[in-house]
């Protein structure tokens, strides 16, 4: 942590409008060589804005930005990669069916003396980048072949590949498990020992108190300061963030004791997982914990019927139901908040009238004729209810951010009237106001005698908000299920490992 | 753009102009006028009644196409075979009525045999998990083959009266339009006002979201193909009626005619984007390119050229104006 080297890139008083908003004022920011640099302040609080505005993707309204000591213009993002500054994105965006030499080749592949391309000196060049990064991965696989983790790393060991003097990594654990958490942790250490400047966007607090030197944090377009990570904790961080003093996020009132509403009896499905069983009563959360892959979204997706299973048993209230597809399973009164809420969990296209009514037309209609006036009024209470933050209901869901989409998400099910909410991953890439705003909306679930079965990788949420936490390790298999009093982050992780049983 | 609707007091209240300004068909209709009133003043005859009844007519079965293509792109889809299936259910009802049939049923057969042709390919589709393109590019060549065989690819001539129809007004209107109308409104009713219309936009939104709401989706993209498809066979009576024969070949091409009067009209081949109203507007942008040039006396090769660039020019000024918005 005490490799810092020289300034690298300043930005001083940047202000930047856009019409009728001003999402940045007189924001000052600078990061060394060598040094990790978290970006912190909630959506909306103009991370994205400040980093696009660095990579040349916005221009700034006015301020001043230095690269290595020197004034620079940054037109557009070739200007930003010819200085030295990449910048990995949420959405991965690499070639998927060439290989991973030829994403790192991508545009300028290498030629032998006849012109012809010199595969072998591309392959040869890329393996030396993985293998100084210590990536297990080989140059002439293809990419799609890869997992989502490897696929991130290689992106990252493409920038490194690239001289790239600044790397910014926005949310880049969404999609990681914990050990490959560990692996890009050190991935990220061996850029910092070269010299390379980082600027680390995440919303985890663990993981910033864990690689960051030093921390910024933004709040409606204004720095609100810049701190070492040493001199501050996750606690005043986060009210620095928000403004005010959030206390215990995960405390939920807990309703414990209701009658069983859900019974799942030795559900197999081959390959997926294996013998799950599990009651959930009214007013209570069970959570699943697993690592990324190790089955546990398979889980509840077959629990709603959106996978078929090869045996096994689903009691609702007391009684053996059939759920084959989704649509039996919404009929039973279950709903499922998918993981991947923007490609599974929204018709982004559409308004958020569309998506709260989305799976109650049948509700709200007469031989397939829908009541329009019942659509948006139902629309109308819902957003409200849920407090999504929009100019109207009409407005199309992909222009809202990540906690707002996820209250749409709610709202069709409220709308539904479901008993049993499945949140899977309910709380990834979404801000600390709005984080809270869920499981405050969750605690109101409860209250009302709804059950809620929750995923979660995020063992402070998990270990908060679940009433009991089953465990599944890799190929679905449940390695038992603590009660609260039994909670302990070291026995999950372990569990999960596939290390210990309950 | 969306900032400006954003300021505190116009929320609810917003002006009937900036209402309009605000629909997605606006700068369509905009262009129609601009269009109309140009050729107009050029051409007094162009506004003539004779005029517009004449090109009403000649559009009004690619207008009936097109609104069942609208849904199909809706969905994210394409139907190519419609062209094919048009042929289909006019020689089907033209060989019926040779056969002596009377003409309603042989009409009715003739539509209802049609609309299945594209709940075959829609199931083809969904449960062959074949892409749209293919299964209806495969269809087109089939049916087209099928009605070749049917016919030995000969025209077959029906009753005297069939032909009545296309000639046949209503206040001064060609009944064919009329047709086309009603089309356009049963369109537009099932976008706006049903499940199974609302499910389409859904679908072509995404298809995995849809279907984890509930939404059918097997059930669904067979509805849209057999609507492509009953649109077609719709249209396959009245170019029946209109060339007085079964005849092998009509249609041909017509699929790409259909396709495009969808996209001028601004819907979008990726999905979810496109309407009933835009897609009218379309076809009738695409016939006045044509008609207007011939009044003009513009070479036609001429006229294809510029039909051809204004499809590539609506895309993108489409595209242009969404990055605007953001």
């Amino acid at each position: 942590m005490e490799s810092m080297g020289k300034e690298f890139v300043r930005m001083e008083n940047i202000c930047k409008e856009f019409p009728g908003v001003k999402a940045l004022q007189d924001v000052n920011f600078s990061v060394c060589s060598g040094e990790v640099h978290a970006l912190v302040g909630e959506n909306g609080a103009g991370k994205s804005t400040l980093i696009k505005t660095l990579m040349g993707v916005h221009q700034r309204t006015s301020g001043e930005i230095y690269v290595e000591g020197k004034k620079v213009e940054i037109p557009n993002p070739i200007a930003a990669q010819e200085l030295g500054l990449a910048a990995v994105y949420q959405d991965v965006t690499i070639a998927k069916h060439l290989s991973v030499a030829e994403n790192f080749f991508l545009g300028r592949l290498l030629k032998n003396k006849i012109g012809l391309v010199d595969w072998d000196r591309m392959y040869h060049e890329t393996q030396a980048a993985l293998d100084e990064l210590n990536i297990k991965v080989d140059a002439r696989q293809l990419v799609h072949s890869l997992s989502a983790a490897q696929q991130e790393m290689v992106i990252i060991a493409k920038k490194f590949f690239q001289h790239s003097k600044l790397l910014i990594l926005d949310e880049p654990t969404a999609l990681l498990a914990n050990d490959e958490v560990n692996e890009l942790f050190k991935i990220i250490q061996t850029l910092k020992e070269r010299g390379t400047a980082i600027i680390y966007i995440s919303h985890r607090m663990e993981e910033i108190f864990k690689v960051c030197d030093n921390i910024t944090i933004l709040k409606d377009g204004h720095t609100v300061t810049t701190l070492k990570t040493s001199e501050t904790d996750e606690n005043d961080l986060v009210s620095k963030m928000v403004g005010r003093d959030v206390g215990d996020m995960y405390s939920i009132e807990h309703f414990p004791g209701g009658e069983v509403t859900l019974e799942v009896k030795d559900l197999c499905a081959e390959g997926r997982f294996e013998h799950v069983n599990m009651t959930v009563r009214k007013g209570e959360v069970v959570g699943i914990f697993g690592l990324v892959g190790s089955g546990r979204s398979e889980i509840v997706r077959a629990i709603f019927g959106a996978d078929p299973v090869d045996s096994g048993e689903i009691i609702l209230h007391g009684k053996k139901v059939d759920i084959h597809n989704p649509v039996d399973g919404i009929h039973n009164g279950i709903s499922l908040l998918p993981e991947d809420r923007k490609t599974q969990g929204l018709a982004l296209g559409s308004s958020i009238t569309n998506n709260i009514n989305l799976a109650s037309y049948d509700l709200i209609s007469k031989l397939g004729f829908i009541n329009v006036g019942t659509e948006k009024q139902k629309a109308q209470k819902y957003s409200d209810k849920l407090r999504v933050v929009t100019p109207s209901i009409a407005q199309k869901v992909i222009n809202l951010s990540g906690g707002n989409q996820q209250k749409v998400v709610i709202g069709k099910w409220l709308c539904r009237e479901s008993e049993i909410f499945i949140f899977d991953e309910p709380t990834v890439g979404i801000d600390v106001g709005a984080k809270s705003e869920i499981y405050k909306l969750m605690e109101e679930l409860l209250s009302q005698g709804k059950s809620v079965i929750m995923i979660s990788s995020y063992l402070p949420e998990i270990m908060g908000l679940a009433d009991r936490i089953m465990v599944i390790t890799d190929g679905g298999k449940v390695m038992g299920t603590l009660e609260r009093e039994e909670f302990n982050d070291e026995r999950l992780l372990r569990m999960a490992s596939g290390l210990e049983t309950a | 753009m969306k900032t400006k609707t954003k300021t505190p007091n116009d929320g609810t209240q917003m002006s009937t102009f900036k209402r309009l300004r605000s629909m997605p068909e606006f700068n369509l209709v905009l262009i129609w006028l601009v269009f109309t009133i140009a050729l107009s003043v050029i051409n007094p005859t162009f506004i003539s009644a004779g005029n517009v009844t004449n090109l009403l007519r000649s559009t009004a079965i690619v207008g009936i196409l097109a609104i069942g293509m609208t849904f199909v792109i809706i969905t994210g889809g394409i139907d190519l075979s419609v062209g094919s299936t048009l042929a289909f259910s006019g020689m089907l009802a033209a060989i019926l009525m040779d056969g002596g049939m009377g003409v309603a049923p042989a009409i009715i057969i003739g539509v209802v045999a049609g609309t299945l042709v594209g709940v075959i390919q829609g199931l083809i589709i969904h449960y062959g998990n074949v892409p749209a393109f293919i299964a209806t590019l495969g269809g087109m060549a089939i049916i087209r083959g099928v009605v070749m065989l049917m016919s030995n690819a000969n025209k077959v001539l029906v009753p005297s009266s069939v032909g009545q129809f296309a000639v046949l007004k209503l206040f001064g209107i060609p009944a064919m339009v009329y047709v086309w109308l009603v089309i356009v409104v049963v369109g537009i009713v099932i976008a706006k006002y049903t499940i199974f219309g609302r499910n389409v936009y859904a679908i072509g939104s995404d298809q995995e979201a849809a279907r984890l709401s509930g939404i059918k989706i097997s059930k669904n993209i067979c509805y849209v193909y057999a609507f492509s498809a009953f649109c077609a066979s719709v249209a396959g009576i009245l170019m029946l009626t209109r060339l007085g024969s079964g005849t092998p070949t009509a249609g041909t091409s017509y699929e790409m005619d259909a396709v495009a009067a969808a996209v001028v009209g601004g819907a979008s081949l990726s999905g979810a984007v496109g309407s009933v109203f835009g897609t009218v507007i379309g076809t009738v942008i695409i016939a006045m390119i044509s008609n207007g040039g011939q009044l003009l006396g513009i070479n036609s090769f001429i006229l294809d050229i510029a039909v051809g660039a204004l499809i590539v020019i609506a895309v993108f000024i489409d595209k242009k104006s969404k990055k605007g918005g953001r």
